[in-house]
């Protein structure tokens, strides 16, 4: 018997995936609609101890065991630089490596890791599952990211793609995936708000459905605001109990910290469900127990979901609509069933949210509803969406030179005009930020474009068009044109942030020995699986009469290679 | 030009709203780069680059204002920076109250906030004025207004930096 599965046949299918901060799911696009394939793989990562990486559930389990060689909610890293993550770092057991300003390098055991490789370990273990339930191999994909995410962190997520061996056809944004997936056979017009309270982050969309067309008209949110930050408030609270109860701080134990950490979740979400729930932890032989109402959880959780509040009347603003013609609100992410979370999005748009889609699901329905439109599976849908901040150059005296604003439907594009300051000037060096503030150090600086070899001549006289375009996934790229010679201008990216192409294309070859090891572990998986199937088949075959009537050499020979 | 083309459209001051959106709904559907993500890598450049000149065109032809600065920009207008003499005297005052403002006098205040109500007010009805003039294709009218509109929304911009709401 053969246990390689055939890859020849099939058409292989796009998948849509929600790359989540706690949880990531895959979904296909089939003829009944989107479906999710396996289950809910937790976005965790972690090195055991003989050097293999392991993702999902059982690294999960890994966090209490081994924290130092295990991390979480790395979503929250991509595409950041150090001095970004100081708060996160003081709560998260992460370990750093020393001199990773641009790009930040977490040290699992004696293996280091920039974000978009864990990703890509999440990525990858998504893939296989995804293979192993379809039968044919997957190659390509969409991934979800937050809408509010910019250029580095979109760049981060494509490079963890990647590198997992996934060609990433399409970033869609989540809340508009969830958009797609809520509107899809419904035949819904009018004004829809989707409310996407997330792990790590939070956005608010508006959308207008018009004849299969799903236009964005405005998004906001923040990428630093989710679940993540109620665990840490709570998580805090507790620390604090502890250390006068039992007399010393347990927060640098970070396996102490973990137990705590899923016995804060776990009250969290029990809240969502009953009026009161109890904190409790067994640590070194020693019980910590706290009861806390509703009441106390509410009053702590407020100041998080009034941070929610601002960016949703902006884009109320933005979208150029009045809350009375928003038709329906749609909540999406785990932390939309916070009670209090509900009640007060009723508040500001005046009417009951749609709770009735699992809001852990509905991303990655989405993103196989987008799959399916790439494929040309789902004719009739579109989508429009747009670049959530305003894209801008460093003019003189540090100050930005907007070039497309935040809200434009995308792919959107901008052109410039630039020259020489001093006589044979050979460079020019283009400073690109992104950011809604007037001040180049208010915003976030995405890349240099450095426009090289310009022809020596007089200042001022070289004419230079650069071309600044974000493609429908959010992702700038920059062109130049000498006008004076018509030629095609060099231009040499360095981003702020992130890794270069170069570096991408190591850790892609890198990956690709990985790919074998993943493949023939899969293999050795599944066919133990078999092999268990058939000892058990044959152990209950053994108990029929017929059995018996077997000649004795055959039931020896069975016997045998039992 | 370029952002009428993307219509096919006539260049002209005014145009029928509806009309453009319902060219601009159908010419996604046909270029969006979602129907070619499994075309040649040609078709593909080919549909980002229909689709970006699209979405820049019908942002700037639905908006009245961006679609006059636009024509004018096509037919060779300049439009220029200058303040509106008209308007001098009382830019004056207004830039001395903001002074005030920023040092810390309070008393300022409801002079900026009646200030501003009457810039918002003025700009309004140059609005107004705007549509009739491209309706009448006076170019020289429209880029009066204009040079006027774009004055003034630069000075409510000031005050409202200064006043929180």
């Amino acid at each position: 018997m053969s246990f390689q599965i055939d890859f020849g046949n099939e058409k292989s299918p796009i998948v849509g995936i929600d790359l989540g901060t706690t949880n990531s799911l895959v979904a296909v696009m089939e003829l009944t609609g989107p479906r999710i394939l396996s289950g809910i793989v937790p976005s965790v990562v972690s090195v055991t101890d003989a050097g293999g990486v392991i993702a999902g559930a059982e690294a999960r389990e890994m966090l209490l065991t081994r924290p130092d060689r295990t991390v979480y909610s790395v979503k929250r890293l991509m595409g950041r630089g150090v001095d970004d993550i100081q708060e996160e770092l003081k709560l998260f057991p992460f370990h750093i490596v020393e001199g990773s300003e641009s790009t930040i390098r977490l040290k699992l055991g004696d293996k280091m890791f920039t974000p978009p490789e864990v990703s890509a370990h999440i990525l990858r273990k998504l893939k296989l599952d995804a293979e192993a339930e379809l039968g044919v191999q997957i190659t390509q994909a969409v991934i979800t990211v937050p809408a509010y995410f910019n250029d580095a962190q979109r760049q981060a997520t494509k490079d963890a793609g990647r590198i997992a061996g996934l060609e990433v056809l399409r970033l869609v944004n989540e809340p508009t995936a969830a958009a797609l997936a809520y509107g899809l056979d419904k035949r819904k017009e009018g004004i829809v708000a989707v409310y996407d309270f997330g792990g790590g982050t939070f956005d608010i969309s508006i959308l207008r459905l018009h004849d299969g067309i799903f236009e964005v008209l405005a998004t906001n949110g923040d990428t630093h605001l989710g679940g993540d930050d109620i665990d840490n408030l709570m998580l805090r609270i507790a620390l604090e109990d502890i250390a006068s109860e039992w007399g010393f701080d347990i927060s640098t134990k970070s396996d102490a910290v973990q137990l705590l950490r899923r016995a804060v979740i776990s009250a969290k979400e029990q809240l969502s469900f009953v009026p009161g729930a109890k904190i409790e932890m067994e640590y070194g032989g020693k019980t910590y127990l706290r009861e806390i109402t509703r009441e106390l959880f509410d009053k702590l959780v407020a100041p998080v979901i009034d941070r929610t509040l601002g960016p949703c009347r902006d884009c109320i603003k933005d979208a150029g609509v009045s809350v009375g013609e928003i038709n329906e609100v749609v909540m999406v992410g785990g932390s939309t069933r916070i009670p209090m979370v509900r009640g007060a999005v009723e508040v500001l748009f005046r009417k009951r949210p749609h709770t009735e889609l699992n809001p852990d699901e509905v991303v990655a329905l989405g993103a196989a509803v987008q799959a399916g439109i790439l494929s040309g599976d789902v004719e009739d849908k579109l989508l429009l969406d747009v670049t959530p901040l305003s894209l801008g150059i460093e003019t003189m005296g540090g100050l930005v030179s907007k070039l497309i604003h935040r809200n434009s439907t995308i792919p959107a594009s901008a052109t410039e005009q630039f020259t020489t300051a001093v006589d044979g000037q050979r460079n020019v060096l283009i400073h690109v930020v992104q950011g809604e503030r007037e001040l180049v150090k208010d915003c976030r600086s995405l890349a240099r474009f450095d426009l090289k070899d310009i022809a020596p001549m007089t200042a001022g006289f070289a004419r230079i068009e650069v071309r600044f375009l974000i493609d429908a996934n959010g992702i700038l790229s920059v062109t130049a044109r000498d006008q004076r010679s018509g030629k095609e201008q060099s231009v040499e990216i360095k981003p702020s942030y992130g890794l270069t192409d170069e570096q991408v294309e190591a850790m892609i070859l890198e990956s690709f020995d990985k790919a074998e090891e993943d493949f023939s572990e899969r293999q050795l998986r599944e066919a133990r699986v078999e092999a268990d199937s058939i000892l058990a088949a044959t152990d209950k075959a053994k108990q029929n009469d017929a059995y018996f009537e077997l000649p004795e050499e055959e039931r020896a020979s069975i016997e045998g290679h039992q | 030009m370029q952002f009428y083309e993307a219509f096919d459209l006539e260049p002209a001051l005014s145009l029928d709203a509806d009309d453009l959106k319902k060219r601009f709904y159908e010419r996604s559907r046909q270029w969006h780069p979602d129907k070619f993500s499994r075309a040649s890598m040609a078709e593909q450049e080919k549909a980002l680059e229909m689709t970006a000149v699209l979405n820049d065109a019908f942002r700037t032809l639905r908006d009245p204002v961006a679609r006059a600065e636009y024509f004018l920009k096509e037919k060779g207008f300049e439009l220029s920076k200058e303040a509106p003499p008209e308007l001098l005297e009382e830019v004056f005052e207004l830039n001395m109250a903001l002074e005030e403002l920023r040092e810390g006098d309070d008393s300022a205040r409801p002079q900026l906030i009646e200030a501003r109500n009457r810039f918002v007010a003025m700009r309004d009805s140059i609005d107004e004025s705007l549509t009739a003039a491209g309706d009448r294709g006076d170019l020289e009218e429209v880029r009066a207004l204009l040079n006027r509109r774009r004055y003034i929304r630069n000075l409510i911009r000031e005050v409202e930096n200064v006043l929180p709401n």
